[in-house]
C-alpha cells in the first residue's frame, strides 16, 4: 500500500521510508519481497523510532521536509483501506468459537478514518510549505507526546530486553520487557511485539505477561486505538 | 543506547542519541544544556551518569548481563521531541546494508512504521 502511495507521490517529489519495528528482522522479510519496494525499506529492531520520534503503535507516521525539519510529529499513520482489516469486518463472527469471536468484535470498533492520511499527504506534496497540514517547529514540538521519566525508562527497558533477545537469551528478555509494559502502557509496539513470541499472531493471555491484546485494548476501548488525527 | 561500561567516547554518544558535546555544553537542534567538567573523565570519555542526569535520561543495569540501557532525554521539552530538526537515523535494509535517512536531504519524507506483528 504504501508503494502504491509512493509510485503516485514520488515523481512530485516524495519519497515514503518503511520501518519495520520486529526484533527478529526475519520475521519483516516476506512482507517486504511481497511488496517489492522502490523506496527505502529499513528494519529497527530496537523500536528506536519510538525513542527518535513518539511512535507508540503502527502504522504511525512523521514528516520531514527538504530542509530536514519535522513538519508532522508522530501519529496514526494509515495509508488507504487495508484490504486484510476490511476482511474482518465482513466475517461472521457467530462462525467463529467464542474467544475468537470476543476478540474480533472488539477490534471492529478500531477507526482508522483510512483515506485521510494520503489526503493530507496528497495535499503536502501539491503545496508544500504553505499545506495546511505543515507545522512550525514549536507546535510540532508541542504536538509530540509526553515523555517523562517512566516512558524513557520504558524504551530504555525494552532495548535492553531486546539486546538480550537477539543475544540468544529470550527469557531473560521478558523481565524487562515486563517492565516496558508497566512503565509506558500506552506503547503498544513495546506491547505487541513482546506478546507476539509468546502467542504469535493472536498475542493472547500468556504465563509470561500480564496483559494482552485482547484485554489491554478492552481496558482503554479498540475506538481509542489510534488516536484521532488533528490536522 | 546500549552500555558496556558507564563511560562512553563522545562521538558514539553523539551516533545514538543525537546529542552533540560541544564547549557550551550538550546539543541537540537549537538547544544546548551545559555540563559540568565532572562530565568528562580523564581521557575525555564522557561519565555517562553525569550526562544523563543532566539530560534527564534513565540508565537502566542488568548486572547478571553486564549491560545497560540509557533512556532518551526528560530534560529540556519534557516531549519525545526535543527540537523539530530530525535526528540522524542510519537503520540496515532487510539484508542488512545501512541506509541514512539524511541520504534525503532535498525531497519530503514520510517516515512511517509498521511490523509483521
Amino acid at each position: 500500500m504504501w508503494q502504491e502511495l509512493r509510485t503516485e507521490l514520488h515523481p512530485q517529489g516524495l519519497e515514503v521510508v518503511t520501518v519495520a519495528l520486529d526484533v527478529d528482522a526475519e520475521a519483516a522479510r516476506p512482507s517486504i519481497e511481497a511488496a517489492q519496494p522502490e523506496h527505502p525499506s529499513l528494519i529497527d529492531q530496537a523500536h528506536v523510532v519510538d525513542e527518535l520520534f513518539g511512535f507508540v503503535n503502527v502504522p504511525n507516521g512523521v514528516w520531514i521536509d527538504e530542509d530536514g525539519m519535522i513538519v508532522r510529529p508522530a501519529e496514526a499513520a494509515h495509508p488507504g483501506v487495508n484490504p486484510f482489516t476490511e476482511s474482518f469486518r465482513k466475517v461472521d463472527v457467530s462462525t467463529l468459537p467464542p474467544d475468537v469471536a470476543e476478540v474480533l468484535i472488539e477490534a471492529r470498533k478500531i477507526r482508522t478514518d483510512p483515506e485521510a492520511y494520503p489526503a493530507m499527504l496528497r495535499d503536502w506534496v501539491a503545496h508544500g510549505a504553505a499545506s495546511r497540514f505543515v507545522h512550525d517547529p514549536e507546535e510540532v514540538v508541542r504536538r509530540s507526546r509526553p515523555r517523562g521519566t517512566a516512558e524513557s525508562t520504558a524504551a530504555a527497558e525494552f532495548e535492553l530486553g531486546q539486546h538480550l533477545h537477539r543475544e540468544g537469551d529470550h527469557q531473560a528478555a521478558i523481565p524487562h520487557w515486563r517492565e516496558a509494559h508497566r512503565l509506558d502502557p500506552d506503547n503498544w509496539t513495546y506491547k505487541r511485539n513482546a506478546w507476539n513470541f509468546e502467542d504469535p499472531g493472536r498475542q493472547g493471555r500468556t504465563d509470561a505477561y500480564d496483559g494482552c491484546w485482547f484485554d489491554d485494548v478492552k481496558k482503554i476501548g479498540a475506538e481509542n486505538y489510534y488516536p484521532p488525527l488533528v490536522p | 543506547m546500549l552500555l558496556d561500561r558507564l563511560e562512553v567516547d563522545p562521538a558514539t554518544f553523539t551516533a545514538r542519541t543525537g546529542w552533540d558535546i560541544k564547549p557550551e555544553g550538550a546539543c541537540k537542534g537549537e538547544v544546548c544544556v551545559p555540563l559540568p567538567a565532572a562530565a568528562r573523565t580523564a581521557d575525555g570519555s564522557l561519565d555517562v551518569p553525569v550526562v544523563a542526569a543532566r539530560l534527564g535520561m534513565p540508565v537502566v543495569g542488568d548486572e547478571a548481563h553486564h549491560v545497560w540501557a540509557l533512556g532518551p532525554e526528560t530534560a529540556v521539552t519534557g516531549r519525545a521531541l526535543t527540537t523539530a530538526v530530525a535526528p540522524d537515523l542510519t537503520l540496515p535494509d532487510v539484508d542488512g546494508r545501512p541506509f541514512e535517512l539524511s541520504s534525503l536531504r532535498g525531497q519530503k519524507v514520510v517516515l512511517v512504521a509498521w511490523a509483521s506483528w
